[in-house]
């Protein structure tokens, strides 16, 4: 058996993760602090891809980066295509998974506590080591969360993904697609082997979330 | 060396006007009083720097903190203000330890940083609590971690804001106690955020009372309550009965609410809206402001009686008075009459 879509999967997913994370919590950070109207616009605009269709997600990036348009055009210039390629996948899922992080960590920004940075200001702390050593650590709940949502929904990508980098065995093809594929060419029993292996992940994934969770409750016991 | 305060803000209907000077050499409280939502935490967050004033000027120790006509408007990092949250606002991933030591980043030294928190953690009665962390801690011991974390930060102003609100009321007293001797050894101005009359009597030297966002009077204490001299400041000094007047004599006024004329001990002056009499200061034996007066009902409390009642001549539709007495000081039957000296007629003019 072929591992290729496992290893391209799992690259994907954790690059676009690493991505989403950042990105969430820094859109989150300073959506937190905007005005209402620029706040419910922006919202709006970065929490659509979940609403739609990821075939509709993908059928905009395709707008945006095909080769033919300007900016695909002058992307490829510098030898970066994000059609057909393995990295595109990370385009696609970073675009899909975003609004999970970021709604998930503003979310959490909202209800955290305010008095705590203002009293570290006046302590004299610095806005960037409140942020890390006390905003961070108190939000680390819902953050953890949104990563997590990130993670899994990276991994499962299949509509945007299939939109922008198709399927080419060794090269495109992720977990998703390749069910997809070998369902489709009546290839039975490789679609099921490579179901098992999406299932055995998750239960990773949620596994190592309830531990975490755990370690978390014993170390603040209440 | 002072603090000088003169903030102006609009928020939505709600207009701050708020100037003060307190100094700032001597172990002065400075407390301001008002009901809740008259703006006086948010003073206290504008002088922090956490909120920003419309307009005005915020100069301590001759360092301009906020001049919005010199645009000077300093960060809260830099304004060594020291700031007592209502619910203390320890971080609550870090031990006590840990809290105190944020208060000490700016010290480079090891040693002197360890030597800091012996003497605040001594200082404060905290040894052995370094490892908790502030979920495992009493209300009085947040409290107290709270102020050591800001204690060693070494602030040239210390603000407090309602610091017993969040404590059980058996525990006050205590705390208000060991608090004023830890804020005596501070030696800076400490201004004091309350609505409890007994707090601001306990701890302040002198009291401002806020209304809506204004400023009342700046007084001494015991001149506040011996003569609040606006209505607001009579009920938040604890002044049960207050009603409309009207002067009519040189130390004489009319109250029609209570079908009463009361000589004063004070001149009258032209613009009297109003006089307050607290409760403990009706007396059966005074000879002077007599008037006869029906019971209504009472209340028992652990040491004093709390006794409704109408004046004869009361209209209708004003509303009883209260009487506050010593258990042991209650007479037998309910009085006839009663008097009200001179001196205990508080003149309201606002």
């Amino acid at each position: 058996m072929d591992w290729y879509p496992l290893w391209n999967s799992l690259r994907i997913a954790a690059i676009s993760s690493v991505v989403v994370f950042f990105s969430g919590i820094f859109c989150a950070y300073y959506a937190a602090r905007l005005p209402r109207v620029i706040k419910g616009v922006l919202d709006v605009v970065l929490t659509l891809p979940m609403v739609l269709p990821p075939t509709v997600c993908g059928y905009f990036l395709l707008l945006i980066f095909g080769a033919k348009r300007p900016l695909g055009a002058f992307l490829a210039q510098f030898g970066i295509k994000f059609v057909m390629t393995w990295y595109g996948g990370i385009l696609a899922s970073v675009v899909v998974a975003f609004p999970l992080m970021y709604r998930t960590a503003r979310g959490a920004f909202e209800s955290f506590d305010m008095n705590l940075a203002y009293s570290g200001q006046t302590l004299g702390l610095s806005n960037t080591w409140i942020f890390w050593r006390v905003r961070m650590p108190a939000c680390r709940q819902g953050i953890l969360a949104g990563a997590v949502l990130a993670f899994a929904r990276a991994l499962g990508e299949y509509g945007a993904t299939s939109m922008l980098i198709g399927y080419t065995p060794g090269k495109t093809a992720t977990i998703s697609t390749t069910v997809y594929q070998l369902w489709r060419t009546n290839d039975e029993a490789g679609a099921f082997c490579w179901v098992l292996v999406n299932l055995g992940i998750s239960a990773v994934v949620l596994l190592a979330v309830n531990l975490l969770e755990d370690r978390q409750k014993k170390a603040v016991k209440r | 060396m002072s603090l000088q305060v003169q903030i102006h803000k609009k928020l939505g209907a709600f207009t701050l006007d708020v100037a003060f000077e307190a100094r700032t050499d001597g172990p002065e409280i400075l407390g301001l009083l008002g009901a809740s939502g008259c703006g006086k935490s948010y003073t206290l967050k504008c002088i922090a720097g956490i909120e920003t004033p419309d307009s005005g000027r915020i100069v301590l120790d001759g360092v301009t903190l906020f001049d919005s006509e010199q645009h000077i408007d300093l960060p809260p990092q830099k304004r060594q203000v020291g700031y007592l949250f209502q619910s203390y606002a320890l971080f609550p991933n870090m031990t006590v330890r840990q809290n105190i030591l944020c208060g000490l980043h700016r010290e480079k030294d090891k040693a002197v940083r360890e030597q800091e928190l012996r003497r605040v953690l001594d200082m404060l009665q905290l040894e052995g609590l370094e490892n908790r962390r502030p979920h495992q801690l009493s209300g009085g011991q947040a409290q107290r971690v709270a102020l050591g974390r800001i204690l060693v930060n070494k602030p040239r102003l210390l603000m407090l804001d309602e610091p017993f609100s969040a404590l059980d009321s058996h525990l006050r007293d205590k705390l208000q106690l060991q608090l004023r001797q830890v804020l005596a050894e501070f030696g800076h101005t400490v201004l004091l955020v309350t609505h409890s009359r007994d707090e601001a009597y306990h701890l302040c030297r002198r009291i401002a009372v806020l209304e809506e966002g204004s400023l009342l009077t700046l007084k001494e204490t015991k001149q506040l309550f011996a003569d609040p001299g606006s209505v607001c400041a009579a009920s938040l000094t604890g002044c049960k009965n207050i009603a409309a007047a009207r002067k009519v004599g040189e130390y004489e006024v009319e109250v029609p609410a209570w079908g009463l004329r009361l000589q004063t001990a004070q001149p009258v002056g032209e613009n009297i809206q109003a006089v307050g009499i607290r409760a403990h200061y009706f007396n059966p034996r005074t000879a002077q402001n007599r008037a006869p007066v029906e019971y209504l009902r009472e209340m028992e409390e652990p040491f004093e009686w709390i006794v409704e009642f109408r004046w004869r001549d009361q209209a209708p539709d004003a509303a009883p008075l209260w009487w506050r007495v010593p258990k042991d000081r209650r007479p037998a039957q309910f009085p006839k009459e009663f008097g009200i000296a001179p001196v205990n007629v508080l003149l309201l003019y606002r």
